[in-house]
């Protein structure tokens, strides 16, 4: 389960990705984001940012909420 | 202030070659009559024609009689995929294509399953190259009727291994059809294809001709209504005029390809290094060595792909984006998805005989410049 939830719903990329690259770094080191985004952009972007940025990118769920991505921040 | 502009979007279209401008002019006053009648100035139009289809094939290597002349490269890979099913459709229902396909084709294996057929997509690697282990077991499964392999891609130049494909293919006899129209008039195609397909506007052509070739022997089977024209595998009167213009940009064309690859190549590894370097937090995409000589795409984090290609406009640059919100459907472009590479900021920068070392210059001058106001402007410098 992730630790805390931003819905990025509605917004088209790349904001749901900037939006995970804001919050990660304000979070401990191993706590799980959740991102909710809509836009099928973010289902490429935002494991390809988990690899530029060295993040671990656990998965994509597709909830009642819509499609999910969680992210663990690593360092 | 309005700069002097650097078209960099021959991959989509090419300016048109001095020569076929020169071979359109005199077709129009030469070649309007209709090829297929029995009066003199027809039988002028079917001498063009004729000479148009003969220079065609001695630069694909086949028989004039393999070659047809389509309204575009979409309605021969349509041609291409739907004939080719429809030829073999006592020996099974499954198209097998690469994930990196054109949009034209992806539709026609669409338009297959809307009407029973089954498809195997194959998964490229990080670079956007054939997973040939998927490919030879997907080609060898019961019931492929054809398999479909685009010669380079269109969004990130990576090369496919197409003599390896072709091979697989031809082990199990299942027929390769190949989306040519990056590579003709460029670089040289492998053999082993049983159907190709090109377009002339990406050669420096005319836009509105495509060539679809089928070689003889091939279970081929025309998807249209029956026309007797083009060997009966396209329906409808020829554009002449266009289709001159055509075969004389691909001769043209074809005998500059070395000189023109040796030339811009390096331009390509330019760019390739200089963004990397230059621009942060950018991610170069496609096979540093194994691609056309022509074409780069990258994409910079962060950034809004539509509001990069304005920004570049603006400043006299004309290029592509893979980006989903420069896409009419909103989808991020099935090509960056299938490599797994960031989609968003795509630009793909694809060159020409126009091309100057002096225009990539300053491309490669302005663009970090532009990318870090764009950053800017949406507050995400140091993200
Ligand atoms: C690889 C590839 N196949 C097919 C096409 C379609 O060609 P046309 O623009 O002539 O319809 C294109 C051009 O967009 C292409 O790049």
């Amino acid at each position: 389960m992730p630790d805390e939830v931003i819905d990025c719903r509605g917004q088209r990329c790349p904001l749901p990705v900037i939006a995970a690259a804001r919050r990660l770094p304000q979070v401990p080191v191993g706590t799980v984001v959740r991102v909710l985004a809509d836009d099928p952009a973010a289902a490429v972007d935002i494991p390809a940012w988990c690899r530029m940025r060295g993040q671990e990118f656990l998965g994509s769920v597709n909830g009642p909420e819509g499609p999910a991505y969680d992210v663990r921040r690593q360092h | 202030m309005s700069a002097s502009p650097v078209y960099l979007d021959a991959a989509t279209a090419a300016p048109m070659h001095p020569v076929a401008r020169q071979a359109l002019l005199a077709a129009f006053d030469d070649g309007w009559a209709d090829p297929g009648k029995l009066y003199t100035q027809a039988r002028r139009a079917r001498q063009l024609l004729d000479a148009a289809r003969e220079a065609t094939a001695l630069t694909l290597g086949v028989r004039a009689d393999e070659v047809s002349f389509t309204p575009s490269g979409t309605t021969a890979a349509h041609g291409a995929v739907l004939g080719g099913l429809s030829g073999r459709h006592r020996v099974g229902s499954t198209l097998v294509h690469s994930a990196i396909e054109h949009s034209a084709v992806l539709h026609a294996a669409e338009r297959h399953v809307a009407t029973g057929g089954t498809v195997t997509g194959v998964p490229v690697d990080r670079l956007g190259r054939l997973d040939l282990t998927a490919w030879s077991a997907a080609v060898r499964a019961p019931g492929v009727a054809l398999a479909a392999l685009i010669t380079a891609s269109h969004e990130v130049g990576t090369v496919q291994p197409v003599a390896e494909a072709a091979a697989a293919c031809a082990e199990v006899g299942v027929p390769l059809y190949v989306d040519a129209a990056q590579s003709v008039g460029r670089v040289p195609v492998p053999a082993g294809w049983s159907v190709l397909t090109a377009s002339a506007h990406k050669w420096g052509g005319p836009p509105g001709v495509g060539v679809l070739a089928v070689r003889k022997g091939t279970r081929w089977e025309s998807p249209w209504p029956a026309d007797e024209r083009e060997g009966g595998r396209t329906p409808g009167v020829v554009n002449l005029p266009a289709v001159v213009a055509a075969a004389a940009s691909l001769r043209a064309a074809a005998a500059d390809a070395a000189a023109e690859a040796t030339r811009l190549a390096p331009l390509v590894d330019r760019i390739r290094a200089r963004v990397a370097a230059e621009v942060p937090d950018v991610e170069v995409v496609g096979d540093p060595v194994l691609r056309l000589p022509h074409l780069v795409t990258f994409s910079c984090l962060y950034v809004d792909g539509e509001a990069l290609l304005h920004a570049l406009d603006r400043r006299g640059f004309a290029v592509s984006s893979g980006s989903s919100c420069t896409s009419s459907t909103l989808r991020p472009s099935h090509v960056l998805e299938a490599m797994g590479v960031l989609s968003h900021g795509n630009v793909r920068v694809s060159l020409h005989r126009e091309t100057t070392e002096a225009d990539v210059e300053r491309f490669l001058t302005e663009l970090p410049g532009i990318v870090a106001d764009l950053r800017a402007e949406a507050g995400v410098v140091g993200l």
